[in-house]
């Protein structure tokens, strides 16, 4: 295969690649090859993008070879192979694999091998989809910036000079930098839908239950949300469609499924809908180039025959701080399994008596990074006697207010309406020492997942002032994600006839590093750590 | 509610098992002070009447079958154990007179 053909295969969407693989002027170990060249061209060394923290080359291309001899064949299999069967797929490293590591982007799970698969890695295998590597995260996704990393930031394929949101940005970034066609995220607090918007790409929580979390190691189980992370509305839908669905080991888990996701995305028509635009998020705290953005797409959205209506919440201001009272609270027992006992790593104490207690203070101290602790602390706090009414069962109450804010807002709008995150993309460093600086990115996307409503971010074009990705935020009511999939692939036609071609197309090429090795990019790059 | 101080954090770090050096102590003070003071309004919120939400889609009775499912060989219950001894995990002790 020429140079040429292989950049033009990392360009392609996972749709477009499924219809020539299914047409057979592709093959899949051709697509997993052009991908595991472009991560070691662009993800390792000082500069490199550093979305993957493990590439799954062996694995991957034998999953490809696999599909292309059951194509190759044609009968019955052929024809009963998945629509996705051959696309490639990163996963975020909170998810468990067999056969790879899984980290959580931290110390103490360093070198540790999960003797199961996640229900969501087991449907992609079911679906064979070559999994190239596990990507980047704040440590057990706590964070907006992916800086929390026990193994260093992921950097934005826009500016490598700022962060790809978080926590899930090794896989936005992995996804904007076509290092892969498609990624799996999680969305506890707006973790898949906040890097989208900061790199261009789209990202999906879905409804709380309609995908299984078993594997995905858990940090606040009522919000956890595993979903999708694409560059097209459409392949969100695809992969949606993959992974959702019941699983009886989430109880949890929907037992219904949904409606046809990428039925909705093909339908093309917003006429007559109502979207609501939700007066507490936006305006005032918002960059203006996020505004400007916003409000171009609410005029596509009009001129396309949707209804443009106001909707208030007013119990929004308290979800930011209800959420840091739930979200430390339910990490805080969750992490406690990590005691140096059963898994990961173990920390002897330097003198004194070496009780088990003592190798589990020595042991998570070490392991666990500051901001892992301060979560840890904070939700201690939050669930000690004396506190718990005041923070915990308050905070619970808020999250009652928060669901009657969407279900009066739903009476009025089928879908709602905001911008993802306050600001474009900041830079590497600028709120590492400022925690609730932090916080506050993911103030436009926590009320989804208080109330376990589907989110969905679309790229919305580029801010004014510096440039960069704005992301455009779709609610729906609970179930209702095909509503976000209709509404979120019109707005992207009619953005794109705007831009004249996908946004992405005007991110820099990053083409400049040399060609390495992918094996021995890995070991500079954990080196240079 | 009552601001939080350095002997709040180190007795809470006590409890949550995580060693603490006394300059993370005063470090940690000092930032979880402003996380409480920001989000103290979430007790004024919602008045006696609202109830608590534990759970965004409430599922009840959610069973399975009394079966034997899948379960885990000795071997890979093991495979990422620290210390391991005849099938069991293995720890220091578990009693202060060690």
């Amino acid at each position: 295969m020429t140079e040429t053909n292989s950049t033009q295969l990392i360009r392609l969407s996972a749709a477009q690649l499924a219809e020539k693989l299914a047409a057979r002027e592709i093959t899949s170990v051709e697509v997993v090859q052009a991908h595991l060249d472009r991560i070691a061209a662009v993800d390792g060394g000082e500069r490199g993008v550093n979305a993957f923290l493990h590439v799954n080359t062996e694995e991957a291309l034998a999953v490809a070879a696999e599909v292309d001899a059951i194509r190759a064949a044609g009968g019955a299999a052929a024809e009963e192979l998945h629509e996705l069967a051959g696309v490639p797929i990163a996963v975020k490293d909170l998810i468990v694999t067999i056969g790879q590591p899984t980290t959580a982007g931290s110390k103490i799970l360093e070198g540790w091998h999960s003797p199961y698969d996640a229900t969501v890695v087991k449907r992609l295998r079911d679906a064979k989809m070559p999994i190239l590597g596990k990507t980047n995260l704040d440590e057990f996704a706590m964070g907006s910036s992916t800086e929390h990393s026990a193994y260093g930031p992921t950097r934005n394929p826009w500016d490598l000079d700022r962060i790809p949101g978080g926590s899930g940005g090794g896989s936005a970034a992995a996804v904007a930098a076509f290092e892969a066609p498609l990624a799996l995220g999680t969305d506890t607090g707006g973790s898949i839908r906040q890097p989208g918007a900061v790199t261009g790409t789209v990202g999906v929580k879905p409804t709380y239950g309609s995908v299984s979390r078993y594997g995905a190691i858990a940090m606040a189980s009522s919000l956890d949300q595993i979903g999708p992370v694409t560059r097209t509305v459409l392949d969100s839908a695809l992969l949606h469609e993959v992974i959702g669905g019941h699983d009886p080991f989430d109880s949890t888990s929907l037992p219904d499924p949904l409606e046809d996701l990428v039925a909705a995305a093909r339908l093309g028509n917003v006429e007559g809908m109502r979207i609501g635009i939700i007066k507490e998020l936006h305006g005032e705290g918002y960059q203006a180039g996020v505004e400007n953005r916003f409000n171009d797409s609410l005029e596509l959205l009009r001129q396309a025959g949707a209804e443009i209506v106001e909707v208030s919440c007013p119990n929004f201001q308290y979800a930011l701080g209800a959420y840091y009272l739930i979200m430390p609270s339910e990490a805080s027992s969750n992490l406690a399994k990590f005691d140096g006992v059963r898994y990961g790593l173990r920390v002897l104490p330097e003198d004194g008596p070496m009780t088990i207690e003592r190798v589990m203070g020595a042991t998570r101290a070490a392991g666990f990074g500051d901001e892992v602790k301060r979560r840890i602390i904070l939700g201690t706090y939050a669930l000690s006697a004396g506190y718990y009414d005041a923070y915990y069962g308050s905070a619970q109450k808020v999250r009652t207010l928060v669901q009657r804010d969407f279900d009066a807002a739903f009476t009025v709008a089928d879908v709602l309406i905001s911008p993802t995150a306050p600001t474009t993309a900041f830079k590497l460093g600028e709120k590492l020492d400022d925690p609730l600086a932090m916080y506050l990115n993911d103030v436009a996307t926590i009320p989804a997942n208080l109330a376990g409503v589907p989110g969905l971010s679309l790229p919305g074009g580029l801010a004014d002032e510096d440039g960069l990705p704005v992301g455009i935020q779709l609610l729906a009511p609970a179930r209702q994600d095909a509503r976000l999939y209709r509404v979120g692939a019109v707005l992207e036609s009619l953005l794109e006839v705007k831009w004249g071609g996908p946004l992405l197309a005007q991110a820099p090429s990053l083409a400049a590093s040399p060609v390495v090795d992918p094996a021995a990019m890995l070991v500079d790059a954990k080196e240079a750590k | 509610m009552a601001a939080i101080n350095r002997d709040d954090v180190a007795h809470l770090a006590r409890l949550a098992h995580i060693e603490m050096s006394a300059e993370e102590l005063d470090r940690m003070a000092g930032e979880l002070a402003v996380i409480v003071e920001s989000v103290k309004s979430v007790s004024e919120a919602a008045g006696d009447d609202v109830p608590a939400t534990s759970h965004p889609i409430p599922l009840s009775n959610v069973f399975r079958e009394d079966v034997v499912g899948h379960t885990f060989t000795a071997d890979q219950a093991l495979s990422g154990a620290p210390d391991s001894d005849e099938n069991r995990f293995k720890v220091p002790a578990i009693l202060d007179e060690a």
